[in-house]
Parts: structure tokens; C-alpha cells; sequence
């Protein structure tokens, strides 16, 4: 079985490129971003949730509200979510990692040695 | 009031038994990734506002003179910073979007091999071939940042890198290319039908062909024709083959061959096709390969090649520049050199004649427009669906 988490937040060959004076900006805006995105997920999951709710008045608020995981598999359910969310939330880190651990030519290097080839 | 111009959500993209699994979130995170592209398309519009306004006067202030280069203008432009942060929400979607859609597709890399091979099993239409080699130009950039390319096999037999292309390319063009991600084919098939109306092709070649995409409207178009399709990525021509079989097209062969070098005849093709193909190449084979298309066609065949707008003379410094940014910041570096090729002169070189090149616009049929997609969206370069076409007629 692959570690399709890790894998999934790889790095693509080529020095990553930095646009901000400061590469510490690119980073916490990498990751806000990533924040972003997810918020905007949990968004329409609530949306789905709340239309469907409405639609057949099954689950009422309080229910929600006490709700915790019931068995082992729930627990590992919620976990597996918690870690693969922060991997990807953290993305620039482990690219920035993977790039430490191999140097990798500039684009523009790459470009000039593909017009070779 | 309603919002303009909002991406199609990414439920409208066409089904079929390839087509990775997700679940609701998964197609919420892909919404949000077409919707933030939209966005950035217009955030876009500022650099060149900000050029026009303060980079170019500056330069001229500090330097008593014009900017002379497209280098020198990327020297001077990477200090501003409305160019920095639409460069670095671009750079950093492209990568959330590459995340998402290896997310989806990894997670069920056997569940996806063993469809294909379902589709695939005992079947002539798909021929690989373990000796072909990937070419070096693919071996050294990851292109359009997808990390392992097209070719790299996580698992054997695997199918995800063209899983993971298939649902992310609607995000990345925010549906322009219709729901099967096939406007381009569409468009050059029609195109053909329409100015070739006798044209019969018995035999056609699409080169390049990925995840199929753009064949099948080809094969479809023509379906007494033998198609061949050619790529050298195993994982692409797996899920290609296997996406074709499930949707009913079953004259298309897809083969692991490098155009550069392929087994075919002298004369062997009445239409040989690329698509969006050459400028993820290089700088000799791009030779090769068109060396090898006029071999294979056949006196009065045709070919034709949907590619980036090339550069014109009149084009600004800041035009160039900006159709650039694509090349070098979302890993398509050889599109950076292939603006300096004349492709008049590339198929000249080849051996076809001067007054057979021929060069049209294109832009992608789209079975999802319904009106809502404005004319007056900025143009997105490097992702609108508006190409150049350029070929020729042998004779």
C-alpha cells in the first residue's frame, strides 16, 4: 500500500519559484491558502448537511451538539481525517524538505537543457 | 442578482468507469480550486495595471531609458508586489489543485488499475510496449507541476497519473473544455468536416495522446477511419484505452511509441493529429518528430497541431512576458523556447512546402457553455481555450 497522504502533497521536479522578498510570506501564505480551501469545503458540506436536514427534519441541533465517536472505528475515522487535513494544510513544508534532500535545477536550467535533447 | 461567470461545479463533468471515485468534500475542495483559478484570472488583470503604472515608469526614472527585454522586465516587474502575490496564489493553486486531484486518485490506485485492466484484458486495441523509452524532455521536468509526470508507476500497472489529469483538468480550465475535458478535439474535428467536406481519412494519427481526451471526438467524427493514438507514458494509454472501451469507441488503437521514432510505414496516414503536444517536447526532437510526420503521411494527407498562440512581431514586451509566466512558474519550460521556432519554418525543415503551411485559430467547442460564460472574461493566458493551429497538406 502506498502512503497516498505523503505522496499526494509531493513536490514536482524544478526549484520551486518565490515571488515574495521574503520566502517566509510564500510559506504562511501557502498554508493559509490551504486553510482557505478547506474552510470552503467544510462550507458546503454544512450546506449539504443543513438542505438536507431541512428537507427531511431527521437530526436536530442539540444531537449534533452531543455528539461524540461512538466506537474505535469512529475514533480512527476522525483521526485518519485530522492527519491527512494537516498534511496537506502543510504541503509547502514537505515540498521544501523534499527540495533540501534533493537539489533540484532551476526551470529555466531545465528549459535550456530540454532544447538540447 | 445572479454572480457572473461562475465555473460549472465539478459534478458536471462527464461520467464513465475510469473516472476516479470522490466524495463530497473531495468535490468541494475541486469548487473551490475552479472558482479560486476564475479569481486569480482577474486578480491577473492588475499586473498590468501595476506595470503600466509604476514598474515601466520607474525603470524609465532610475534608467533614463525604455525596457529593452522581456528578461529585463521580469527583473523589474519581481519587485512589485501585486505581481508578487498574484504569482504566488497562481504557483500555490496549481499546486493545491495537483494535491486534491492526487489525493482522490492515490487513495485508490488499485481500485483504478484493476477497472483498467478489467476494461483492458484481452483486448488488441491496446498494444504496449516495455522497451519503449520515455523521452529525456519528459524525464526532466514534472510538466504543469503533477508531480511524476505522465509516466512514473506508483504501483504496477498503474493508471493514476492520467486519473489524476482527467478530473483536474475541468478544475484547472474551470470546465472550458466541455464534460469530457474535449473541447480541442471536438473543434478540429469539426473544423475538418466543415473545410474538407470529401476528405474520407482511412487511417489517422494522434500523437501525444495522453488520457485520450482529444481522440476520441476525432475517432468518433470519423468512425470508418483506423485511429491510432501513440504515447510513452503506459499509465496514460492504460486509462485512455480503458476510458475509450467504456464510452463505446472502439476504433481507436492507443500505442506506447515515441513519436520521434515510430514503427510506422512510409505513407502510412491519410490525417495525423497533435494537440496542446509539441510545446511539452524539445528543442531537437520537436525536429524529429515533424521529420517523422512527414514520413508517415501520405501525399495529399493532412496535419494539424493545436498549440499555444505563437509570439508576432507586434506583440508587447509585457504580453510575451506575461504568456511566459506559465512556462517557467507552472513547469511548462519548453513552451518558453518554442515561441522562438517559426512553425512555418519547423515544417519547412521537414520537407513540406512553403505554400501547403496553413495556420488557423481555434477555440474549444463547449457542450457546457449555456450562454453564461462571457465573451468579456479577461483572457486567461496559458489556460483559455483559444489556440493556434498550425499545419499543412503534403504534396
Amino acid at each position: 500500500m502506498i502512503d497516498y497522504i505523503k505522496l499526494a502533497s509531493s513536490k514536482s521536479k524544478g526549484k520551486r519559484p518565490y515571488f515574495h522578498n521574503d520566502p517566509a510570506v510564500e510559506r504562511v501564505l501557502n498554508i493559509t491558502m490551504a486553510v482557505a480551501g478547506e474552510l470552503a469545503v467544510m462550507r458546503e458540506r454544512m450546506d449539504t448537511i443543513e438542505r438536507l436536514l431541512e428537507k427531511k427534519g431527521l437530526v436536530s441541533q442539540e444531537e449534533i451538539d452531543n455528539y461524540i465517536p461512538e466506537t474505535k472505528e469512529e475514533e480512527t475515522q476522525r483521526q485518519a481525517w485530522h492527519s491527512e487535513y494537516i498534511s496537506r494544510v502543510l504541503r509547502i513544508v514537505q515540498q521544501e524538505m523534499e527540495e533540501l534532500e534533493n537539489p533540484d535545477k532551476t526551470i529555466a536550467e531545465i528549459a535550456n537543457d530540454i532544447n538540447k535533447m | 442578482m445572479a454572480a457572473k461567470n461562475l465555473p460549472p461545479v465539478w459534478n458536471k463533468i462527464a461520467k464513465h468507469a475510469m473516472l476516479p471515485e470522490t466524495n463530497h468534500d473531495e468535490r468541494a475542495r475541486y469548487n473551490f480550486l475552479a472558482n479560486l483559478n476564475k479569481h486569480l484570472a482577474h486578480v491577473s488583470q492588475g499586473n498590468k495595471v501595476a506595470f503600466e503604472k509604476r514598474v515601466e515608469p520607474d525603470f524609465v526614472k532610475n534608467n533614463g531609458r525604455a525596457i529593452a527585454s522581456v528578461d529585463e522586465l521580469g527583473e523589474a516587474i519581481s519587485k512589485d508586489s501585486h505581481y508578487q502575490i498574484w504569482s504566488s496564489l497562481r504557483r500555490s493553486t496549481m499546486e493545491m489543485r495537483q494535491q486534491a486531484g492526487r489525493s482522490i486518485v492515490l487513495r485508490q490506485a488499485e481500485e483504478l488499475r484493476d477497472k483498467a485492466e478489467k476494461l483492458n484484458k484481452g483486448k488488441s486495441t491496446l498494444v504496449l510496449d516495455p522497451n519503449c523509452k520515455v523521452p529525456e524532455y519528459l524525464l526532466a521536468v514534472d510538466n504543469h507541476l503533477m508531480p511524476g509526470s505522465y509516466h512514473t508507476e506508483l504501483i504496477e500497472g498503474d493508471v493514476t497519473p492520467a486519473a489524476n489529469y482527467d478530473s483536474g483538468i475541468f478544475v484547472t480550465t474551470a470546465g472550458l473544455l466541455g464534460r469530457y475535458n474535449d473541447g480541442g478535439g471536438k473543434a478540429i474535428a469539426s473544423w475538418v468536416k466543415k473545410t474538407y467536406a470529401d476528405f474520407a481519412p482511412k487511417r489517422i494519427l494522434d500523437i501525444g495522446c495522453g488520457m485520450g481526451h482529444n481522440v476520441l471526438p476525432i475517432a468518433k467524427a470519423f468512425p470508418d477511419a483506423e485511429v491510432i493514438a501513440i504515447d510513452t507514458g503506459a499509465p496514460m494509454l492504460r486509462y485512455a484505452h480503458a476510458r475509450a472501451v467504456d464510452l463505446g469507441i472502439t476504433n481507436v488503437t492507443f500505442m506506447q511509441m515515441d513519436a520521434a521514432m515510430t514503427t510506422f510505414e512510409n505513407e502510412s496516414f491519410d490525417w495525423i493529429q497533435s494537440t496542446m503536444f509539441f510545446h511539452e517536447t524539445g528543442g531537437k526532437s520537436i525536429y524529429k518528430i515533424m521529420n517523422e510526420i512527414h514520413r508517415i503521411l501520405k501525399p495529399g494527407g493532412i496535419t494539424l497541431h493545436i498549440e499555444q498562440p505563437q509570439y508576432t512581431e507586434d506583440m508587447s514586451l509585457f504580453e510575451k512576458f506575461i504568456r511566459d509566466w506559465d512556462a517557467l512558474n507552472n513547469s511548462e519550460p519548453y513552451w518558453s523556447k518554442m515561441h522562438d521556432i517559426d512553425p512555418k519554418e519547423l515544417m519547412v525543415s521537414s520537407g513540406f512546402k512553403e505554400e501547403d503551411f496553413m495556420q488557423i485559430g481555434a477555440k474549444a467547442e463547449n457542450d457546457l457553455d449555456d450562454g453564461s460564460q462571457k465573451a468579456d472574461e479577461p483572457e486567461d493566458h496559458g489556460r483559455s481555450p483559444i489556440w493556434n493551429v498550425f499545419g499543412a497538406i503534403k504534396n
